[in-house]
């Protein structure tokens, strides 16, 4: 039996707005699980219905068995981390900490004893007598993760915690809640808009659109095999390409007047299609798939170990980028040079609407 | 000329351009502190000529001796005081969870407290009271009635007039933090309604508190008019204003005594508020 269910969840706020519709989950315990999407998308909302904050329209939370819907938040036993930290300022760390336990009436020993382990965990020894504003963002947002499980939540929920920080820290971070998470065999739900950050912690990702999950799946099948073009289009880069297909029933289409293979069964012939490819998956020149585009250098961007190329189609049918190891050897192409580009058939995913549910579900030929 | 002469005829110039602030012309220095002195005669030049005057009496320290050594100025003080300090209490009872809960679940109705806040700017004093009397001396509750009924309408009555420094106090202390996200915080940490207003949202607002509840204090200090409607004798400024006929020099020895308790008090506000601001600043995003 799955830990936590959230079964039918739909919330519409006072105007109609429709936030959250039919979302169904099952986690399992000590599972991670994000929430991705664009702002919006209804992930936040759905999280603060299981923190109780928000009381779902239609639907039931279910945590270990035990129907939570209409409980209040602090009747949960569930510990939320915020993107603001939202630290008592009025608190110093210790206190900060043991709030939760002190709510709950423990031992002064306990309290003291528990502090200080977690303090420990998240690596803040010597700091407990500081205030929050003594505090850099980081090491405010390590003293929210401790006061989140010092009390052993069912649950750990964990709102953007990252979005107010540097982009180093949050790397660092990132992987420390994602450590501290397995030790622990907490459950937790993360919410993020950020992929790469879904894509490095998660055991799954939930990735919504518009209040509807879109795809539900590890981040290796929501980045290789994704179920929508929205997901296709949100989760990692793409590359957009307008193609008319040539012979529908062999998945054959031109590319800026080339023809390639699709390698799906898509729309019906004499159509235009669009389709989509991943930087990772095409190679300079011929060795990357029997596929081939030539094209001009549009630009090359030197992103530390990684060069990324935009290589400009002919017939305005699109840009393909494509990610090469930094060689310092070998110069990089110039701007406005003729280049090709080969990928494999399989690699070219179809985004049009008409063609997603029978594309993205259906057979490669 | 030693290195350090050198160095100091240097900084000479590039302080005194750092006191003015940079770039600022002299005129718009002058004419500040023109403006500055100006407010300050304003305010002072009163206050001295009381003070020159309290020191007429013969001997010179005639009137300062006779007011303290007068039991009513402590009485009335001290009673004073009392109906500020209940007063105070009241307020905060009824204002710090109203203007909380306003701002967390109804802030379509801020636009409405405010106005109901700010009334008493609107509804002179002796309106008030008068309406007060009518409402409240009448049986079954007949207020007036009782020492400690009038006191009771008293203590009332100086609640409604310290509304809006009160309510204004808490409002710009909750604007200072966050407290949608402080609330929800506690609440997931297992906090009920009392905890979170008693050891977080009560804690963070001290200074705002502070500064409304001596606002509240000082108006009750010197407010006459409904005092004296509601025959309240034992009111510092009824007294003030009793002696004040009887009397030349006294008066002006206790106003500049009460003068001198109103700023001590403001003095406490702003030390309390310099040693506390930055622990009540919000931390993260906003």
């Amino acid at each position: 039996m799955s830990y936590l269910v959230l079964t039918g969840i739909q919330k519409v706020f006072p105007g109609g707005t429709v936030a959250v519709q039919d979302f169904n989950l099952s986690m399992e315990r000590g599972e991670f699980v994000s929430f991705l999407g664009p702002s919006g998308c209804g992930k936040t909302t759905t999280l603060r219905m299981i923190a109780g904050f928000e009381i779902p329209t239609a639907g039931r939370v279910v945590l270990d068995g035990r129907d939570m819907t209409d409980d209040p938040p602090n009747r949960r036993n569930v510990g939320m981390v915020f993107q603001s930290y939202a630290l008592f300022p009025n608190m110093n760390v210790l206190d900060n900490i043991g709030f939760g336990l002190k709510v709950r009436k423990r031992p002064q020993d306990e309290i003291r004893k528990r502090t200080l382990e977690l303090l420990s965990l998240v690596h803040l020894e010597g700091r407990e007598n500081r205030y929050p504003y003594q505090m850099s963002g980081g090491q405010q947002q390590r003293v929210a993760l401790a006061r989140a499980l010092a009390y052993e939540p069912q649950v750990l929920l964990l709102d953007e915690p990252l979005s107010a920080l540097d982009a180093k820290i949050r790397v660092s971070l990132r992987q420390e809640i994602r450590s501290i998470q397995r030790q622990l065999g907490i459950t937790s739900v993360y919410v993020t808009h950020d992929q790469e950050e879904a894509l490095s912690l998660s055991d799954r990702i939930v990735v919504m659109s518009d209040g509807n999950i879109e795809q539900i799946g590890t981040p290796f099948e929501i980045y290789n095999k994704p179920a929508t073009p929205f997901v296709a289009r949100f989760v990692g880069t793409l590359s957009t390409l307008t193609a008319k297909v040539v012979d529908a029933g062999v998945g054959r289409v031109l590319i800026g007047g080339q023809e390639v293979s699709s390698g799906h069964r898509i729309a019906a012939s004499g159509t235009e299609t669009m389709l989509a490819l991943r930087p990772e998956v095409v190679r300079l020149g011929d060795g990357g798939g029997s596929n081939r585009l030539t094209g001009e250098v549009l630009d090359v961007a030197f992103l530390g170990s990684v060069v990324r190329i935009r290589v400009q189609l002919p017939q305005d049918s699109g840009i393909v980028t494509l990610d090469t190891f930094n060689d310092p050897t070998t110069p990089p192409p110039g701007l406005g040079n003729p280049i090709t580009v080969s990928f494999p058939p399989s690699a070219l995913m179809p985004l049009d609407a008409a063609d997603a549910d029978r594309i993205f579900a259906a057979e490669p030929i | 000329m030693t290195s350090q002469q050198v160095a100091a005829t240097i900084d000479q110039p590039v302080r005194k351009a750092r006191r003015r602030r940079e770039g600022e012309p002299i005129h718009k220095v002058i004419a500040s502190w023109f403006i500055l002195v100006v407010a300050m005669a304003y305010f002072f030049l009163p206050l001295l000529g009381t003070l020159i005057f309290s020191f007429r009496d013969r001997p010179w320290y005639n009137a300062w001796t006779d007011t303290l050594n007068d039991p009513m100025l402590w009485k009335t003080l001290g009673f004073s005081f009392l109906i500020g300090a209940v007063t105070i209490v009241l307020s905060i009872v009824l204002l710090v969870p109203t203007a909380f809960w306003v701002r967390l679940r109804l802030p379509r109705l801020r636009p409405f407290v405010e106005f109901v806040t700010l009334l008493p700017f609107v509804v002179p004093p002796i309106v008030l009271v008068y309406g007060l009397v009518i409402t409240f001396s009448a049986p079954p509750l007949g207020l007036t009635t009782t020492e400690q009924g009038s006191n009771v309408l008293l203590v009332c009555a100086y609640v409604i007039l310290s509304f809006p420094y009160m309510y204004r106090a808490i409002d710009a202390g909750l604007r200072t933090i966050d407290i949608q996200t402080l609330t929800e915080a506690c609440q997931s940490l297992g906090a009920g309604w009392p905890t979170i207003m008693l050891r977080v949202i009560l804690p963070n607002l001290r200074v705002a508190i502070l500064s409304g509840a001596f606002l509240t204090m000082a108006i009750v200090m010197g407010e006459f008019t409904i005092a004296n409607f509601l025959a309240r004798q034992g009111m510092f400024a009824v007294w003030l204003q009793q002696i004040s006929g009887n009397l030349a020099y006294q008066p002006a020895a206790v106003v500049i005594i009460s003068f001198g308790i109103t700023w001590a008090a403001m003095g406490v506000i702003a030390w309390i508020g310099r040693g506390r601001s930055s622990k009540v600043e919000l931390t993260g995003v906003r």
